[in-house]
């Protein structure tokens, strides 16, 4: 007989991977990335394979420079790098594009003990550094479909978050991605299929993208007096969805249980309707998920789940029964 | 009564529909005089000694022990310490034998009260059948007053279909059990509780059940795991096992349906447990099945017999989640093991980075956090151990099955048991 292997129990293990996980989220950005090509142009996607690009380039030299394992395959700094360009305008410099994926991946992501290990969302705190770095260029939004009709005037378009309510996008439009605006979180509709997908599959759970959303919804309900057409451009304006759906549910910086991740999420929502509606920035999703990211090391320290018979004070059942028969 | 924590494997139960067969009997059987949990017994036969089937080669004045009995008749050829699949080093009665098939003179047993009862089911040898091998007279012997028999028959590793085995082919044999250990330990109810993807067995179980005053079937969903004892009580009656109790705490008696057939039969007939089903599959068997093989069976005979289609490099005794893996073909048997597992094409398995998905704590039947406690024991942080309640884990596994790193934290938390006991010592 063979030598034989010996193991630890489980001897079977799930078909689920770092990787397969990683390339399900990549999987899920894809239509996103498709709309956002048709909106914006072939550059969308010039831009997101630049950021992939530098992202991985990064990681690898990281773990050269640092002799450590090598990470790259585990496809992390892929999904970093197509989100970090979804929230993007289309035309900014390329080099303001991979110092960005610099700050992701070498600063929040690696030097914080890499994958797992950062407390922040490598993709939003990298967009939060450009845009007070580079705010002119990246509140430099292009007209969508511009691209291909050169009728339409590519210049800047505003954000429908800041339009005059006369300059505003049918709802239709919206709805479809035909807007001014980050590359990735324009076309909703894109978005809910990668999120409906990233669900289907078990990649993410309804309860981060649901609160999120939904308590933005109700707060802004209860604000404009329940204007729901409002409601609607809040929530499918800026990057409420694409925040929800794939940063706000990234693993390593938000809480690791269900209570846990209910609380982050509805966190979420209420700061990005404060910040939208009462503060001087146009767009809060990212610093409320950034904000909630320092905030989840906490929030996992109150919502630790009381083990099955765990030992409190609450009496056993069996002598709540004695004590039944004894009255 | 709030849900636990489950997670859903693959069934591989391709030996499910196939009857028990028997496997050609070994020319030599190895048995351990620590076939359970609690104090192993010393040899009462000593070499060149003549031994008959269901003899007593081994017993034990400890109360939380069983006695042993030879398997097969023929000569005693030696007595030596034999390393476990465990890794306890114990004495071994290794018998050669001589094919006459011998039997002792056994006789029913007197059990007319509840004494006589418990001391009869002790003579069997009788140890729960299911894997973890606790004596069953100690189970039956318990002072607390018992409201519920809870049968396993949940049976919710994959692979393993001998209890379903037991319950579609001895019947009758279960319910007269069950019927016995009612009558005899004084239990108004008892539930058998058989996963929903039996639904055979359960059909089967339902009708006969009518026959029988307070006996009942229930059924339990199709997840893992199901046939742990604490998870077993909770979906069957709600109640809750506390830290540091027993399943008797909380007026339950659990027992492997297995379990309850075996006393009927030794009360029956006298014959004490010396043969046990297992199932033979793993990913080279071209035919799993069941097989009713002598307890002492070396392992090899049982590779030898199987019908593989090459040879393994991974043999795993039990459950693949929660069996150990075989270190030496020549590892006997015993009356624990209720599979054999055969695999090859191992891939070695390298654990990356915890990614904190937190699929190990939406795994955790138990409430537990695996992933903390994996940082904690390799802080060697005991007073973190501590609250975080390792002493709780049961290592069924599923926290390392649902683990996308690949992360072996079912291990980490049995050697972080292992090390706040001796951090608790000094």
């Amino acid at each position: 007989m063979n030598k034989l292997f010996v193991e630890a129990s489980p001897h079977i293990r799930s078909s689920r991977t770092t990787q397969n996980v990683m390339l399900d989220v990549v999987i899920a950005l894809c239509p996103a990335l498709i709309a956002a090509t048709i909106i914006f142009g072939i550059k969308a996607l010039v831009l997101t394979v630049i950021c992939c690009a530098s992202c991985v380039i990064f990681e690898l030299l990281f773990n050269m420079i640092t002799k450590k394992e090598r990470t790259i395959s585990d496809m992390s700094a892929v999904v970093t790098g197509m989100l970090l360009s979804f929230n993007l305008p289309v035309d900014l410099p390329i080099y303001m594009a991979i110092i960005g994926c610099f700050i992701a991946i070498v600063i929040v992501k690696c030097l914080f003990g890499g994958i797992g290990q950062n407390f922040a969302n490598p993709a939003i705190t990298a967009r939060i550094a450009l845009m007070l770095s580079f705010t002119a260029a990246m509140t430099t939004w292009t007209a969508p479909l511009s691209a291909w009709d050169s009728t339409i005037d590519a210049a800047t378009s505003a954000t429908p978050l800041v339009a005059e309510k006369a300059n505003l996008p049918s709802l239709m439009d919206m709805f479809l991605g035909v807007r001014a605006g980050c590359l990735g979180e324009t076309c909703i509709l894109a978005l809910l299929l990668g999120g409906i997908y990233l669900l289907a599959r078990g990649v993410i759970r309804f309860e981060t993208p649901v609160c999120f959303i939904g308590t933005v919804a109700v707060l802004t309900l209860l604000k404009n007096g329940f204007d729901c057409t409002d409601m609607l451009y809040q929530l499918m304006g800026g990057g409420l969805i694409l925040g929800a759906f794939f940063m706000a549910t990234d693993y390593s910086t938000t809480p690791i249980t269900t209570k846990g991740k209910i609380i982050f999420a509805v966190g979420c929502g209420v700061i990005t309707f404060l910040i939208r509606q009462f503060a001087s920035l146009p767009e809060g999703v990212s610093f409320s998920i950034l904000v909630m990211n320092c905030l989840s090391p906490l929030i996992d320290r109150v919502t630790v789940p009381k083990p099955l018979g765990a030992l409190v004070p609450e009496k056993p059942e069996k002598n709540k029964k004695e004590g039944e028969k004894n009255g | 009564m709030s849900k636990l924590h489950s997670i859903r494997l693959p069934h591989f139960s391709a030996s499910a529909e196939q009857t028990t067969r028997k496997i050609p009997a070994p020319e030599e059987v190895a048995i351990s005089m620590a076939q359970h949990i609690g104090a192993p017994c010393t040899p009462c036969v000593e070499v060149g000694d003549y031994v008959k089937i269901g003899q007593k080669i081994g017993d034990s004045e400890a109360f939380m022990s069983a006695p042993v009995h030879a398997s097969v008749s023929g000569t005693v050829k030696e007595i030596k310490d034999v390393m476990n699949v465990g890794g306890r080093l114990c004495k071994t009665v290794v018998i050669t034998n001589d094919n006459k098939n011998v039997v002792f003179d056994v006789k029913p047993p007197k059990a007319d009260t509840k004494e006589d009862f418990i001391k009869a089911v002790r003579e069997s040898g009788a140890i729960g059948l299911g894997g973890a091998g606790f004596p069953t007279h100690v189970k039956l012997a318990t002072k607390d007053k018992i409201d519920y028999l809870l049968l396993n028959g949940a049976e919710c590793e994959p692979y393993i279909t001998s209890d379903y085995r037991e319950l579609m082919e001895n019947t009758d044999g279960v319910m007269a059990g069950i019927d016995l250990i009612m009558k005899m330990i004084g239990i108004p109810e008892a539930i058998i509780g058989i996963e929903e993807d039996k639904p055979k067995a359960i059909a089967k179980l339902t009708e006969i059940c009518g026959k029988y005053k307070g006996i009942s079937v229930k059924k339990l969903p199709g997840a893992y795991p199901q046939g742990a004892e604490k998870v077993l009580i909770h979906s069957l009656t709600g109640r809750i096992v506390a830290e540091g109790m027993l399943p008797s705490n909380v007026g339950c008696m659990v027992m492997n349906v297995s379990t309850a057939g075996f006393i009927h039969s030794y009360i029956k007939t006298g014959m004490p447990l010396i043969k046990r089903r297992i199932t033979i599959d793993g990913n080279i068997v071209n035919s799993p099945g069941n097989f009713f093989v002598p307890i002492g069976t070396l392992l090899h005979n049982v590779v030898g017999f199987a019908d593989v289609r090459k040879q393994p490099d991974r043999i795993v005794l039990g459950g693949p989640m929660m069996g150990n893996c075989a270190f030496d073909p020549d590892t006997p048997l015993a009356k624990t093991n209720n599979a054999v597992l055969l695999f090859a094409d191992t891939v070695e398995r390298k654990p990356t980075a915890c990614i904190r998905c937190g699929r190990c704590v939406r795994a955790c039947a138990l409430n537990l956090m695996p992933t903390e406690l994996e940082s904690a024991y390799d802080a060697r942080d005991a007073e973190a151990l501590e609250k975080l309640k390792i002493n709780l884990c049961m290592n069924c596994g599923a926290c390392s099955f649902v683990c996308p790193a690949k992360r072996n934290l079912a291990e980490k938390n049995q050697l972080a048991k292992d090390f706040l006991r001796q951090a608790k010592a000094k």
